[in-house]
């Protein structure tokens, strides 16, 4: 039986200019603050790109979920760069085509409907924290 | 004869870990909304995960780096990656030449961080300033 991971790393973008960044923030966010406390945790994610030796261990040593603002996947490519393997990786667009009610505004923050789709998608990557946990899906 | 207009880089840490990395991103944010014609900004990864156009930024731009904590990343990966900084601004040294407290939350910033914000995108300006009559 394999041992059972006690994190899992939840990797939003560094996105300064775009919706999407600031809803993979707010979502990182929720799941860590709110729906997996103590389980769900993140770093800054340009330790990576400095390659700092805590950040590179916690990423390469625990199952890692990234969520990404735009195609250019900045926070998987990161992952990937120090020799990390994302388990699973999302773009925040994605959660907005299911939920066109929700359309996010706001690039330094999300307005209310950004924070209510970061709630959705929190809740379904939860579901991925969970499996990864328990030592599934790796 | 030509006159180039010469447009000042800002590069923010994003410090997703701790509440100066979200005061660096929105203070950044803010200075460059108030800035448009004159900055421009970039994610800071792209330095590794973007192409050539991106990795060159601060060759293209003389560059000011914000960084939320001592361990100064935005500083680092654009001279790592990119190009020597012109200046380089960290919170903790802001806040204190100010007397402010530092944040404690994360996210959903209230008047108390919103002015902090305010304070130090106005020093990021002023080092935009600096730049500007240095280029
Ligand atoms: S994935 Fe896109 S939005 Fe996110 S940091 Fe990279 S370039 Fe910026
Ligand atoms: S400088 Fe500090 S706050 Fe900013 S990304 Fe690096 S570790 Fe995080």
């Amino acid at each position: 039986m394999g041992k059972k991971p006690k994190q899992v790393v939840v990797l939003p973008c560094s996105g300064i200019g775009k919706v999407y960044g600031a809803v993979a923030r707010e979502t990182a966010y929720e799941l860590v603050e709110k729906m997996r406390p103590g389980l769900a945790t993140l770093t800054c994610l340009p330790l990576l790109v400095i390659n700092d030796p805590e950040a590179v261990a916690l990423v390469t040593e625990n199952p890692v979920i990234t969520i990404d603002g735009c195609p250019k996947d900045c926070a998987k490519k990161s992952v990937e760069a120090v020799g990390g393997r994302v388990a699973k990786a999302y773009e925040a667009i994605r959660f907005y085509k299911q939920h066109k009610d929700l359309k996010p505004e706001g690039i330094a923050e999300v307005n209310e409907t950004g924070r209510k789709l970061a709630q959705v998608a929190a809740a379904e990557i939860a579901q991925e924290v969970d499996k990864l946990a328990a030592g599934e899906g790796e | 004869m030509d006159i180039q207009v010469v447009k000042v880089g800002i590069v923010s840490c994003s410090g997703e870990e701790i509440p100066e990395g979200t005061l660096c991103r929105l203070a950044c944010r803010q200075a460059l909304d108030e800035r448009p014609g004159e900055t421009v900004t970039i994610c800071l990864p792209l330095f590794i995960a973007g192409g050539e156009e991106e990795r060159t930024f601060a060759q293209n731009y003389p560059t000011i780096t914000v960084d939320g904590c001592d361990k100064m990343c935005a500083a680092k990966a654009t001279e790592m990656l990119s190009g020597k900084p012109s200046k380089s601004l960290s919170i903790p040294e802001i806040l204190k030449k100010h007397g402010l407290k530092p944040p404690t939350k994360l996210r959903h910033f209230g008047a108390e961080e919103d002015a902090a914000v305010k304070v130090v995108a106005e020093e990021i300006a002023r080092a935009v300033d600096e730049v500007l009559e240095e280029a």
